[in-house]
């Protein structure tokens, strides 16, 4: 939190979104951002190993034997429409419907909840093909890169849920809507990383 | 039952060497003394409000400061028992699994908990007072950041005496770090030590990138930054994209070992150039990281000491980005010898010698600075100037050895060591004890006693070239690096011998710093008018040490040297409204224990890691969960320092 001298409100307080009226607010913010931009270098480099080391399936399965279409096209549609409702609240909040705002969490959260549920199942089902992260340098980077995005919207999910209990306790104040605001750019940006995901793993995975 | 008790202990404690006894031995009596100091004089809750929970940038700086000072010993230990195995030929002083196990600790811990804490305790020092902020952006997350790179430290240190220390150099190559061939918990400790301080790392950088941006006076713009400043902005820059490719790194290198994966093993189609790859992506950055801020330091105290505006001041800026961008483009040149093609060889070869340039434009700078300028040799300014003739060869050489086909000659031989060792030390180390010397009146109060200073120096700088010089002719004659011993007759006898004298001079140099430092304490004079160098920079405008809140009023900056610009115009009678404004009063963010507990936590879940005892990891996992969600919940984070409060502190200071 910065020391920044005052907590008065900016004149034009109407224009100015709820988020970013208290200046250490706005600060959270900005640094939040350059920690996305940190967490979106981590990705990268799983991305670059998994590259790099896809095609080394030693005697293990390929691609082509473990990719399941219909899972993971319903995990994309689940996060794609998920990103999509947590937008919703975001401009519930912005409207100042706290209501709306709790509902569209809500239905952000169960949404991530089923996506986790499909991946989680997708995994075990490999697991029993006997595809392991120790069966091979393919698989442990498939399971690596996958489970890294997994583990990060389940702790989504989890910190959603808190903010989640805060609105209903605090109400929709600058602070709360700071934390929803921050959350929600953390789940989109799960959603972009998603999209990475889908096209260099599972489609080029089917195309090879 | 009692077989397996033994069984456990023989492979939990470090049994059958003597050293390590002694160790042992002084780890408890250590421990002991400072629990019973703490007791007899009744300072456990003063330790814990002052500093355990302390927010304020500036004890953190202290903190981190004496962290380094400590490592600096314990990587210089085992320095000096590095040196005297090789002093002669054949010497039986150190086995050679043992010296393996010396030369990883030494790199790590003087790159990682020397170098780094180092550079964070200057910038936690000198950058909110010299952009006139109350604090860091993040205060909180500094606290974070200092306890997770404190027990992270512990953490390799306690692989000496508990488990085995690791034994694959600082660099740790898989597969040579791999389950395969390295069994023992000592490469685990490495990877998870290294793991919770990048986490500590990654957030300092996060966290001073956002003050710089946000959080300066009015007025300062960004071209009236004081270098020193400049120097941190690259620096979080760097650090920002550097970290992210070490921890996945790290973290795949542990998944292998602890889950069996197959990311860097020879079979099963993992693939060990990519750790390295990897690696040094980082680690090239890395050397960045710990050097631009000591130039930022140098820029600094050349313009203090010459009483002069530094010269150049753009190309100052405009360098140091150019170094931070082009460091990213270099990292190919750690292992030209790894059968890259030619094409690839040349491009990093040719981004190397480039850096080159930027870099001697900042020195061509600091010499036309101290050009005419009115010069007074203190103890920074003596460490700044001895820098540069020593950068010069350590620049030379470095040229050298980016020269692909040369590389192919110089590789891995100590002439490698002999280089990095004069930027390392000459560079990083030289400007974190000029940067010490000169912002310890800042930090204490207290002015460092010039005499012993100038013996330290001279014992340091002098062995530090006897040690290090011979080291290329070594490097030429065929004498490679990570080598425990060698026979006679080699025509390396001679040279080692004088390498080694000059290591112990400067353990020499080292003990007198400390000797320094307790002798100031007790005897050295105080700084009274908190601007004891005449300085430039803002952080001189304030008492030493400064106050909890560093600005009454926060200042409003007109020009480039802000306190010097500042100092003029109150010579020339000129007075600002300001000045006599109304005091406002402050928000200040509460103290914390949660930092602390959070990263001992992280330490015991790190600790059960190591061991693969994954219940007590779990447990504390959890712990670490309910710390953030506590936090989550906590909304009374700060409190306010009302005017009347600030006048009363602010008149004890003389300044109402
Ligand atoms: C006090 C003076 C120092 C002395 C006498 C010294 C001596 C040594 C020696 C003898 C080695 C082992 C060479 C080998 O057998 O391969 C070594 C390695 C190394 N030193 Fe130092 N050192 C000193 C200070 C430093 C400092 C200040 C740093 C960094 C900031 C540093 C970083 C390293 C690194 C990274 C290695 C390579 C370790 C490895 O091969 O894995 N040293 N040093
Ligand atoms: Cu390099």
């Amino acid at each position: 939190m910065a020391m920044v001298d005052s907590f008065i409100k900016a004149p034009s307080t109407h224009r100015i979104p709820l988020e970013y009226t208290h200046e250490e607010d706005a600060l959270r913010i900005f640094g939040f951002w350059i920690f996305l931009a940190t967490d979106l270098l981590l990705f990268a480099s799983l991305f670059a190993t998994y590259s790099v080391l896809y095609r080394h399936v030693g005697h293990g399965p390929g691609p082509l034997q473990i990719f399941d279409v219909t899972g993971f096209s319903a995990e994309t549609f689940i996060l794609l429409t998920s990103s999509f409702t947590c937008g919703l609240s975001t401009y519930s909040m912005h409207r100042g419907q706290k209501g709306w705002m709790m509902a569209w969490m809500a239905v952000t959260i169960l949404l991530g909840i089923s996506f986790i549920s499909f991946e989680l199942t997708e995994f075990v089902g490999d697991v029993a093909q006997g595809a392991t992260l120790q069966t091979s340098a393919f698989l442990s980077a498939f399971f690596t890169l996958v489970g890294t995005h997994g583990a990060h919207v389940s702790l989504g999910i989890g910190w959603m849920t808190l903010i989640f209990i805060q609105l209903a306790v605090h109400g929709l104040t600058a602070t709360t809507a700071r934390k929803a605001f921050i959350v929600s750019l953390y789940w989109h940006f799960l959603d972009v990383v998603w999209i990475f995901i889908f096209t260099i793993v599972y489609l080029l995975g089917e195309m090879s | 039952m009692l077989q397996n008790v033994e069984n456990f202990a023989s492979h939990f404690f470090v049994l059958g060497d003597p050293m390590i006894y002694g160790a042992d031995v002084s780890i408890v009596l250590a421990s002991a003394a400072i629990v019973f100091v703490l007791t007899y004089y009744k300072k456990w809750g003063y330790l814990w409000r002052e500093w355990l929970t302390t927010v304020d940038h500036k004890k953190i700086g202290i903190m981190y400061m004496i962290a380094t000072l400590l490592m600096l010993f314990r990587g210089g230990v085992d320095a000096m028992l590095m040196r005297t195995q090789l002093i002669m030929p054949g010497m039986p002083f150190l086995k050679a699994q043992h010296y393996n196990e010396i030369f990883t600790t030494h790199g790590t811990i003087m790159i990682l908990f020397m170098a780094m804490p180092g550079v964070f305790a200057l910038m936690n020092i000198a950058v909110p007072l010299q952009i006139g902020a109350r604090d860091v952006a993040f205060p909180y997350l500094n606290a974070i950041s200092f306890w997770m790179f404190f027990f992270a430290a512990m953490l390799l240190n306690l692989s000496f005496v508990i488990g085995g220390s690791p034994d694959a150099g600082w660099t740790s190559y898989a597969p040579l770090a791999g389950l395969t061939f390295d069994k023992g918990p000592g490469e685990n400790f490495y990877l998870l030590a290294l793991e919770i301080t990048g986490i500590g790392s990654m957030a300092t950088g996060i966290n001073f990138f956002v003050t710089i941006m946000k959080l300066r006076a009015p007025g300062m713009t960004l071209m009236r930054m004081p270098l020193f400043t400049w120097s941190i902005v690259a620096t979080t820059v760097i650090i920002i994209f550097a970290f992210p490719p070490l921890t996945v790194d790290l973290g795949l290198l542990l998944f292998d070992r602890l889950a069996s994966s197959h990311f860097f093993t020879i079979f099963d189609g993992g693939n060990p150039m990519m750790y390295v790859n990897m690696f040094w992506m980082w680690g090239h950055p890395e050397v960045y990281i710990v050097v631009l801020p000591a130039f930022g330091v140098f820029s600094e105290v050349v313009a203090t000491f010459s009483k002069k505006r530094t010269f150049g001041y753009a190309s100052m800026v405009a360098s140091l980005l150019a170094i931070a961008v082009i460091s990213f483009f270099t990292w190919v040149h750690h292992f030209f010898t790894m059968g890259a093609g030619p094409g690839v060889n040349s491009f990093f070869a040719v981004a190397t010698m480039i850096i080159a340039i930027p870099t001697g434009v900042k020195v061509f700078n600091w010499l036309f600075t101290m050009y005419q300028g009115r010069i007074r040799m203190n103890l920074p300014m003596l460490w700044a100037v001895a820098f540069i003739p020593n950068f010069a060869i350590g620049g030379a050489t470095g040229v050298m050895l980016s020269v692909a086909p040369a590389d192919y000659q110089f590789h891995n031989s100590y002439f490698l060591i002999a280089h990095f060792h004069q930027v390392l030390i000459g560079g990083t180390l030289f400007g974190i004890l000029a940067g010490m010397y000169y912002w310890w009146p800042k930090m204490f109060g207290v002015i460092l006693d010039e005499k012993i200073g100038r013996w330290a120096f001279w014992f340091f700088n002098i062995g530090f070239y006897v040690c290090f010089l011979p080291q290329y002719w070594l490097g030429w004659m065929g004498m490679t690096r990570r080598m425990y011993t060698y026979l006679p007759g080699m025509g390396w006898t001679m040279w080692n011998f004088i390498s080694t004298m000059g290591a112990y001079m400067m353990g020499t140099g080292f003990i007198l710093i400390v000797i320094q430092i307790i002798y100031s304490i007790l005897y050295g004079e105080r700084d009274l008018t908190g601007d004891p160098w005449d300085g430039r920079t803002l952080e001189w405008s304030l008492p030493s040490p400064a106050p909890h809140y560093n600005f009454a009023r926060i200042p409003t900056i007109t020009g480039r040297d802000a306190w010097w610009t500042m100092k003029e115009e109150q010579r020339k009678g000129i007075t600002h409204s300001e000045e006599e404004a109304p005091l406002k009063p402050i928000h200040m963010p509460n103290d914390s224990g949660r930092p602390f507990v959070l990263s001992v936590l992280f330490f015991i879940a790190g600790f059960a890691l190591v061991f693969t005892w994954y219940p007590l990891a779990f447990v504390a996992f959890i712990g670490i969960l309910a710390s953030l969600v506590m936090r989550s919940f906590e909304y009374d984070t700060d409190h306010t320092i009302s005017v009347e409060e600030l006048r009363h502190s602010e008149a004890a200071y003389g300044r109402v």
